[in-house]
């Protein structure tokens, strides 16, 4: 297993991908098994998760062992950057379909439906709405008293605006870190490194106030018509892939304070920052497209 | 350039052996010996599907399986077929052969590459489980158009779940072979000294990973409408159900050119090699492969046109649906010029690619007129549109991956193939798929809907016919299954060049390719 | 216009290029081309089709003669020697812009056709068809008429216990009727799945998708009876959802549509007064049919799928519910609402039918105006 100038490194053999497959099918049936009310559910997905977690670190213990243990050139670590650039233009198309649908249920769908008097005469259309049949928008921001007949939605210049700032600036400190790795300035690193993830977890914790600012005062659910649906969707799947991205810049971090990488060798650190940029992009979309407008 | 010590080590560690060699392998003539056994076999089991099929519909009157499973067999045919066995079998292609013709000592991601595959195991466990959960498997064609789908039992979670894994696979997949293709070249491999089938794969993987997350997406929101009180497809709430449709088809159509761009890439292996003739317009051949691949993102509405679209939309989707023809044709007349003036053999790979460009020329043609607005009104849910896509999609995309087959089993294997019984394939696979799907067409016209468990008596005769043809068609396939197995096993040894005139790195190296075929980075010239 | 020569020489040369042996395709069995339209949107797209069908084919023989001919002459055991040319520009260019000017000459009268088929203005009948699993509703909205279609092809047919009639799953109760030479527009809607109606000799289909309303139309020229079938996969009974569609001279139209009137006046009067037992059941029985695809005949479902009404809890158990399950359904499952579908006298006949016959004997009776208070 050499990794003379110029050869490629070919691992040997690995159980990590079949556990991860285990875990993943036993995730899903889990998950599966809990939406139809089977009760073994809940336990396998459960273990499934644990599966999971536990292939992640066994397979990227792996990678980073090999790694620092110099097995990598060049040649590989190329190999790996424009992987993780493809895999982020794959996350951009899944956000892409929500996107779509945002779009097509506001500029189309609704207007439709608040044409089609045979069937729903009293419709208006418009956006906010939550259709036809369900509860009508009021002033954004202001509580409801009966979520059943009203809802209302979050304005943007709260807390929306605010973790705008706090995600771009996150995107600004972790640039100063990578600036910082790259000059070998590892207190610099590290500290603001640090920021970053100070700032994505606040990030974080105002999405749940608002979550639930959401589902208690202003009846604002999942099950709120087309705005919810979307609302949600995507502001949801935007949190997971935040704390997808946190995690990431944590273990990063913890890395760091091992000593890990070098001014010319950091990939993970560098894919992790490439998924928090993007992260950070698609909340400015978010930010305009679902509070804005 | 390289000291070639490097992949050297498989012989020396003590490596897994039996099962766990194969469940733990990073070696992507292994994972590609992996996938083309998993796309067999699934090709078997989706086409006892389409027996199931074909054995109802042999008369008028329900005599075999009642609507429910019709509809249940229906469904799963499709997404057997389509995830099952092409899309696998053209990346058990791409693993075999593209690090040989780009001169790569591997996959670039080797243990990538085995999660890739050790994944659509247990995505099709969940599928095809989903058959035998309370009230049967899913029930609402491949396309699961909601809200027919928002109706079905836990089945329908279980497909989901099961695209979604299928999904991870083919992106991971996908990420492997365009960083392979970009970045493990040989020196001096340029981008347009590539293999043709390398191209094309090139190309499909980009299609793979721009849109199998949008079918994810698609399907993740069936999800919450079925069980999280979402509205996407519910008009009450305000959504819609043909948003749905839209989704799916961004994603359906691409997807039927992942199903074929490989395979013009197979042929434009075969072609050359049996003419004894470079393949005529290489760059338009790339450009057109190009083409095809942008316009295949504009074009997915032609599946929706009768669903009330502004007239605005249908004309432009029209139009841009007719534009795939120009790229398509100047593909087929690439073909035949490579051909013209050539020195030709007809051995069976040669039958079957030329099958190929004759066959799937005919489904083109079915497409072009299933484009046509107006006429698709007419065509649209017939059996007319069941003969296009088995044209393009057996004759075009599974009979490519046979050709192809013939072509490397000597360099898989180091031996050659039973020529005869190949070319008794070759005439009664093709006769009969002939038999089975021509009659389609008169079908369509004549306004048999598709997805029916029973027709109208004016359609027995062609239904009789078909039957029987898809019956002989799938006994042919059984002497396929029989001269892989005798072919792996054992037969007269094939050279390193196997045919007559190849060109292609991979006809450089010994017959069976060594394990590590490049450790070396080949020469160029 | 050169139109039938076209579609003569179409279906000539295609049945003798393909399948030789069919030089008769009068047989009606043994039809390749699509039916004879008797609408004018139909002709054209019949035309549409045979001009780019004759196109296609010959393309087709013009392409794969060449490559016939380079097969035949340039094989390696005549001794042919392969030259090694791998372009010419020109040929290139040649064989993309024909190809795409041929598109263009395509898709000029095919996008005339689009734009009349799309017209829906000035009609001088509206139809508004809703697409329930598994039938059809009809209504004449300026007229006040409505009614369901169903499949009325016998079970035993379908089983193959009895032989097959002319108009096997192509025949239905109440047809659709509209008068020929008026132009007709049909609003198209669905209740619970996307259906799609269709008659291919009017040269019309259109999806039925529920929440949305579709508009399409025809003008039929000959009177007659048309036959089609729902063309959208909308569940287990999609191919047993058929479409009959009577066309009739105006006058004869207005003669229908008082008929229709009166009956169902009639109908009405019948829903306020008191219904004996056997009545209802006799009634039920008919009203039945609309159950019978997921209950089935005897009342038996389909395990797992579709529940028994023998014995079952719900037709055994109080009346109110069973009564509100019929009307307004069970969101999630096929069993819809027939709150809309079915009169009060329907509901009520249906519900005393399944709880005295199928296997159960409840002794209940419903009584329509029952139903009424429950509604
Ligand atoms: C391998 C898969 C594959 C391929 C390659 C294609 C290729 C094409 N398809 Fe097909 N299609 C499917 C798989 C595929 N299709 C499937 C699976 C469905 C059904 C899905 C479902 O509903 O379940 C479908 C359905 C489908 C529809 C919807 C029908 C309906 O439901 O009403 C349409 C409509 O436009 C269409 C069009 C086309 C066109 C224009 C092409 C073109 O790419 C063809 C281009 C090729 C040629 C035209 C021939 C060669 C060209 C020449 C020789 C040049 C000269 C020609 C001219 C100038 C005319 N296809
Ligand atoms: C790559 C894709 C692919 C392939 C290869 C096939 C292959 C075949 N298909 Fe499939 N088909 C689809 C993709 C494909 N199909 C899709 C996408 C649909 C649409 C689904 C939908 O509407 O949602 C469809 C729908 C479809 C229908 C329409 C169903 C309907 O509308 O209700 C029919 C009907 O004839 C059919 C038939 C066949 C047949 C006879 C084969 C044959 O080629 C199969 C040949 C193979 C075998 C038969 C198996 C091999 C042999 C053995 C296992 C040995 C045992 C055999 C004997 C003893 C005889 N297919
Ligand atoms: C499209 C299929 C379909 C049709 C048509 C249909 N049903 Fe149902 N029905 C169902 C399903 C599915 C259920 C089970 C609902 C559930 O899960 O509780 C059901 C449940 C019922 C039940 C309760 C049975 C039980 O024990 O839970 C009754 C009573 C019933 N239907 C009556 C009718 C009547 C009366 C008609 C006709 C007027 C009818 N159904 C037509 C699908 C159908
Ligand atoms: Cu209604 Cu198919
Ligand atoms: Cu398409």
């Amino acid at each position: 297993m050499s990794s003379a100038p110029g050869s490629y490194y070919v691992p040997n053999p690995s159980a990590w991908p079949i556990i991860g497959s285990i875990g993943l099918f036993t995730l899903l049936l889990g998950f599966m098994l809990f939406l139809n009310e089977g009760a073994a559910g809940t336990w396998l997905m459960i273990v499934g998760a644990g599966i999971v977690a536990l292939m992640m670190f066994g397979w990227f213990g792996t990678v980073i062992s090999e790694s620092e243990g110099g097995l990598y050139n060049d040649h590989v670590d190329m190999s790996f950057r424009m992987s993780m650039l493809w895999f982020i233009f794959s996350e951009v198309m899944f956000f892409a379909a929500f996107f779509g649908a945002l779009f097509y249920t506001r500029t189309l769908a609704v207007p439709w439906l608040a044409d089609t008097d045979l069937l729903w005469p009293n419709y208006e259309g418009g956006w906010p709405t939550a259709g036809p049949k369900g509860p009508l928008p009021i002033d954004a921001d202001t509580a409801v008293s009966d979520p059943a007949a009203q809802f209302s939605t979050i304005g943007p210049w709260g807390i929306p605006v605010l973790n705008t700032f706090l995600l771009l600036a996150s995107s600004v400190t972790v640039t100063i870190a990578h600036h910082a790795l790259k000059h070998n300035a590892r207190g610099n690193l590290i500290l603001w490194l640090g920021v970053t993830l100070v700032l994505g977890f606040v990030f974080l914790y105002f999405q749940a106030v608002e979550y639930s600012h959401a589902y208690g005062e202003l009846g604002l659910t999942l099950g709120t018509g087309v705005y919810g649906a979307t609302f949600f969707m995507l502001t949801g799947f935007h949190g997971l892939h935040v704390t997808i991205g946190a995690i990431m810049l944590t273990v990063v971090w913890l890395r760091c304070l091992r000593g890990h990488f070098k001014p010319e060798n950091h990939f993970a650190f560098e894919a992790s920052a490439w998924y928090w940029h993007f992260v950070d992009t698609v909340w400015v979309g978010l930010f305009v497209f679902v509070y804005v407008f | 350039m390289a000291t070639a010590e490097a992949a050297h080590h498989d012989e020396h560690h003590g490596h897994p052996t039996g099962i766990l060699r194969w469940i733990t392998t990073t070696n992507h003539k292994d994972i590609g010996t992996l996938y083309l056994c998993f796309s067999l076999t699934m090709f078997l089991v989706g086409g006892l599907m389409a027996l199931v099929i074909r054995a109802e519909l042999f008369q008028p009157g329900l005599q075999v399986v009642d609507p429910h499973f019709f509809n249940q067999m229906t469904t799963m045919h499709a997404l057997v077929m389509i995830f099952g066995a092409v899309m696998p079998g053209f990346v058990g292609f791409a693993n075999w052969m593209i690090p040989m013709m780009i001169g790569a000592p591997d996959m670039a991601l080797p243990r990538l590459n085995n999660w890739s595959f050790w994944i659509l195991p247990f995505a099709f466990t969940m599928l095809l489980a989903s058959l035998f959960t309370a009230g049967g498997g899913p029930a609402s064609g491949w396309t699961l158009y909601a809200p027919l789908s928002i109706q079905g039992g836990m089945s329908v979670d279980m497909t989901i779940f099961a695209i979604h894994m299928m999904g991870v696979s083919s992106i991971l997949g996908a990420i492997n072979v365009i960083v392979t293709i970009f970045n493990m070249r040989a020196p001096g491999m340029a981008l347009m000294k590539l293999p043709l089938f390398v191209w094309t794969w090139l190309i499909t993987a980009f299609l793979l990973i721009a849109v199998m997350p949008v079918l994810a997406g698609a399907v993740t929101m069936l999800l919450t409408d079925r069980h999280f009180d979402t509205a996407f497809f519910n008009p009450a709430g305000g959504g819609d159900p043909v948003m749905f449709q839209h989704i799916f088809w961004f994603f359906g159509h691409p997807e039927v050119y992942i199903l074929i761009l490989p395979a013009f890439g197979i042929i434009s292996e075969i072609i050359p090699t049996f003419s004894r003739k470079p393949l005529f317009g290489y760059t338009t051949m790339v450009l057109a492969t190009a083409g095809i691949a942008f316009l295949s993102f504009i074009v997915w509405a032609h599946h929706m046109f009768t669903v009330g679209m502004p007239l605005a939309g249908e004309l432009f989707f029209m139009y841009s649906t007719m534009l795939i023809a120009v790229p398509t044709g100047v593909k087929v007349f690439n073909w035949v010029s490579t051909m013209w003036r050539g020195s030709l053999t007809f051995e069976t790979p040669m039958l079957f690619a030329l099958a190929v460009v004759f066959l799937f020329t005919i489904g083109g043609f079915s497409g072009l007129m299933l484009a046509i607005t107006p006429a698709d009104f007419q065509y649209h849910d017939t059996y007319f549109v069941v003969a296009h896509f088995h044209y393009v999609l057996f004759s075009g995309s599974v009979m490519a991956m046979m050709g192809g087959a013939y072509y490397w089993l000597p360099k898989w294997t180091g031996h050659m193939y039973d020529e005869r019984l190949g070319k008794i394939h070759f005439w009664t696979n093709t006769i009969f798929f002939n038999i089975t799907f021509f009659p389609q067409h008169f079908l369509g016209l004549a306004g048999m809907p598709r997805r029916i468990p029973d027709y109208a008596l004016q359609f027995t005769e062609f239904n009789v016919i078909s039957s029987m043809g898809a019956f002989g068609l799938g006994l042919s396939q059984l002497i396929f299954v029989y001269v892989v197995i005798k072919c792996v096993r054992g037969g007269k040894k094939a050279s390193d060049k196997v045919w007559d005139q190849p060109r292609g790195l991979e006809w450089t190296v010994p017959s069976p390719a060594p394990h590590h075929t490049f450790d070396t980075p080949p020469k160029i010239a | 216009m050169l139109c039938s020569r076209i579609r003569t020489t179409a279906i000539a040369g295609l049945s003798a290029a393909a399948f030789g042996l069919m030089a008769d395709v009068a047989v009606a069995a043994w039809e390749v081309n699509l039916q004879p339209p008797v609408s004018p949107i139909g002709r054209d797209i019949l035309e549409l089709h045979n001009l780019i069908m004759l196109i296609c084919l010959i393309i087709f023989l013009v392409v794969f003669s060449v490559m016939f001919y380079s097969l035949y002459a340039h094989r390696k055991s005549k001794g042919h020697e392969a030259s090694q040319f791998s372009h010419s520009t020109k040929a290139e260019v040649v064989w993309t812009i024909i190809p795409f000017l041929i598109l263009v000459g395509m898709a000029i009268p095919s996008t005339a056709t689009l734009i009349k088929m799309e017209d829906t203005s000035k009609a001088d009948l509206t139809v508004k068809i809703t697409g329930y699993q598994w039938k059809w509703q009809y209504e004449y909205p300026e007229h006040g008429v409505s009614f369901y279609s169903n499949l009325s092809t016998p079970r035993a047919q379908i089983e193959g216990i009895e032989p097959k009639g002319e108009n096997y799953l192509l025949e239905v109760d109440n047809p659709l009727v509209i008068p020929t030479n008026k132009k007709v527009r049909f609003l198209l809607t669905a209740n619970d799945v996307i259906h799609a109606w269709w008659i291919p000799q009017f040269g019309t289909k259109k999806d039925a998708i529920p929440g949305y309303i579709n508009e399409m139309w025809t003008l039929v020229e000959k009177p007659g009876t048309y036959r089609g079938q729902c063309a959208e996969l909308c569940g287990k009974d999609h191919g047993f959802m058929p479409i009959v569609v009577e066309a009739k001279a105006p006058e004869e139209f207005e003669a229908w549509l008082e008929t229709e009137k009166q009956r169902q006046a009639k109908q009405t009067a019948d829903l306020n007064r008191d219904w004996s037992k056997d009545e209802l059941l006799a009634h039920g029985e008919k009203v039945y049919v609309n159950c019978v695809a997921c209950h089935g005949a005897a009342g038996k479902g389909l395990p797992e799928a579709f529940p028994a009404i023998a014995g079952s809890p719900v037709a055994t158990g109080p009346i109110a519910e069973h009564v509100s399950l019929v009307m307004n359904g069970k969101s999630g499952t096929a069993m819809q609402a027939f709150k809309n579908q079915l009169s009060d006298l329907d509901i009520a006949a249906v519900v005393t039918y399944q709880r005295n016959a199928l296997g159960n004997s409840t002794g209940d009776v419903v009584q329509p105006s029952q139903v009424n208070s429950i509604r």
